[in-house]
């Protein structure tokens, strides 16, 4: 955290604060999930703004959510989209997931010495058509992953999400008690969404940063199954349909939480 | 003796006396000038201004502050503007230290003057202002040498009406009722209560009466302010700030209390 100290008063300025919020993405086998609530962006002390969306679209296949310090988020998701700009002038195609990543990295190093205070996760198709997720730490370490949760109420949706996601042993099965992690199964893109939405209802319900409403995106790879997403409350599809057969389609599920 | 490896067969460096044998006199070398080793970088506030409120109603934008430039304690300068024209369609209005929006007010109107050289048919809105604006907050921010304030844009352009917040550290956020500094707690309550969800029906008379109140509730609650204010309004026909207005509030209930003035228990 930086500080503005004065020399005469000792009195210290915070150069960044936390600005409330939690994000989350799962990946599935040709789909993506991003989500974020759009709680009213608050200081600590006062409600500033009646909503604060935290997740944004970069490319056809890629959606980024940053949370932490809102205007370092936001400045960083400017400077990211015009870099994408940049690329896809000097190269006539849109960036690949997994270079966005390796790009957000060194544009959060940069910054070593003075960070941006955000959480990043990066969530989309790949070259291979595979669902990805990508999460990042303040100055630019990141990992492939299944699934992540950031922000304020990280500490309560992670263990529910890693347990929902992990493969359960079938009934009457004795667990192996080996100290490997059962590896993570791909779970369908209709049970993701409820679970999604479940783990947010949860998470409003018990964090006060938490709340408001929800934003779900959803990134699918060419010809993957909607699974009856399109007939789901709150949902509006992103994509142009007229250039719809044979691309990725994009779509955002809106929800009301807990206001309080 | 240089005992360093990686020295042998370089160049020699009289500059450095590795091992301290005499006083070597140096010019200090400081990267700049001598005068700008002197500089400091904005600490803390000085001469400041307090609350803007500013809401959204039928036909555009109203926004409102009080005169006074407050130095600590001190009512220091009771005449000061802090609401100010940016090009047709908008209006700034600050918080904070006033020798900064003094600043930002200059940058502002030489921006105009560039905008207006440039002769290419159009001109700059609210959005392109607090654009501008935040991403001016931000810069100055990151360089540890922060323009103390906290600004409202209000401005209405091709039909839309446009209000956003942008303050010292580059937060910016946007609704149809801001307050800044002590607004944001005593006045935007009830802002929100009389504004929300009736934007598009509210008119001029009604909206000018909601920040009259607001300003009074302020006048009688905030230390650091006045009972001289401005409106500002903004609508498809143009920027207009008012002249200075006196506010009306009501003190004699102060007789009431015990142990103010000349009583004696």
């Amino acid at each position: 955290m930086a500080f503005l100290q004065s020399q005469s008063t000792h009195a210290a300025l915070p150069l960044q604060l936390q600005n409330g919020g939690t994000i989350l993405a799962v990946a599935g086998s040709g789909f993506s999930v991003v989500a974020g609530d759009i709680l009213r962006q608050s200081n600590g002390y006062t409600a500033q703004a009646p909503t604060a969306p935290k997740v944004f679209r970069l490319t056809d296949k890629a959606v980024l959510a940053t949370n932490g310090f809102a205007s370092d988020g936001n400045m960083f998701v400017k400077k990211v989209r015009q870099r994408l700009e940049w690329y896809r002038h000097a190269h006539s195609q849109d960036m690949s997931l997994h270079a966005i990543a390796r790009l957000i990295q060194s544009m959060l190093y940069q910054r070593r010495f003075f960070p941006f205070y955000v959480s990043n996760i990066l969530g989309g198709i790949e070259d291979d058509g595979s669902g990805a997720v990508y999460s990042f730490d303040a100055v630019g370490s990141y990992e492939r992953e299944t699934c992540r949760v950031a922000g304020a109420a990280a500490a309560l949706v992670q263990p529910f999400l890693d347990s929902q996601m992990r493969h359960k042993p079938s009934h009457g099965q004795r667990s192996t008690g080996t100290a490997s992690p059962p590896p993570t199964t791909h779970l369908p893109l209709s049970r993701v969404v409820s679970l999604v939405m479940e783990a947010f209802t949860g998470a409003a319900e018990r964090h006060a940063e938490v709340g408001d409403g929800l934003e779900i995106y959803v990134v699918l790879d060419k010809g993957a199954p909607l699974q009856g997403l399109e007939n789901l409350p709150g949902v509006t599809e992103l994509t142009d349909t007229k250039h719809a057969s044979g691309q990725e389609r994009m779509f955002v599920v809106r929800r009301s939480l807990k206001r309080d | 003796m240089d005992h360093f490896p990686l020295s042998w067969g370089r160049p020699r460096n009289d500059a450095v006396d590795a091992y301290g044998t005499f006083p070597i006199q140096q010019r200090p070398n400081h990267g700049q000038d001598t005068f700008s080793s002197g500089i400091q970088h904005t600490q803390q506030p000085i001469v400041t201004g307090t609350s803007v409120l500013a809401i959204k109603f039928k036909d555009g934008i109203m926004m409102a502050a009080d005169n006074l430039a407050s130095y600590g304690s001190l009512a220091r300068f009771r005449d000061i503007k802090r609401l100010h024209a940016v090009g047709e369609h908008t209006v700034i209005g600050a918080g904070g230290d006033m020798g900064d929006f003094q600043y930002i007010q200059s940058i502002m109107d030489e921006l105009m003057i560039d905008e207006f050289a440039a002769q290419d048919g159009h001109a700059l809105g609210p959005a392109e202002v607090h654009n501008y604006l935040s991403e001016l907050m931000y810069a100055r921010r990151s360089k540890m040498d922060p323009l103390w304030n906290a600004i409202l844009v209000g401005g209405f352009k091709d039909g839309q009406r446009f209000l956003a917040f942008v303050d010292l550290l580059g937060t910016t956020y946007s609704a149809s009722t801001l307050a800044t500094g002590y607004g944001a707690h005593i006045a935007q309550p009830l802002l929100r209560r009389a504004v929300e969800g009736r934007e598009d029906t509210l008119d001029a008379a009604e909206a000018e009466k909601i920040i009259e109140q607001s300003m009074q509730v302020l006048f009688y609650r905030d230390a650091r302010s006045l009972d001289k204010y401005q409106i500002a309004t903004i609508t498809a026909e143009g920027v207009k700030i008012s002249e200075s207005r006196k506010l009306e509030t009501s003190w004699s209930f102060a007789e009431g209390i015990r142990g103010y003035g000349a009583q004696t228990q």
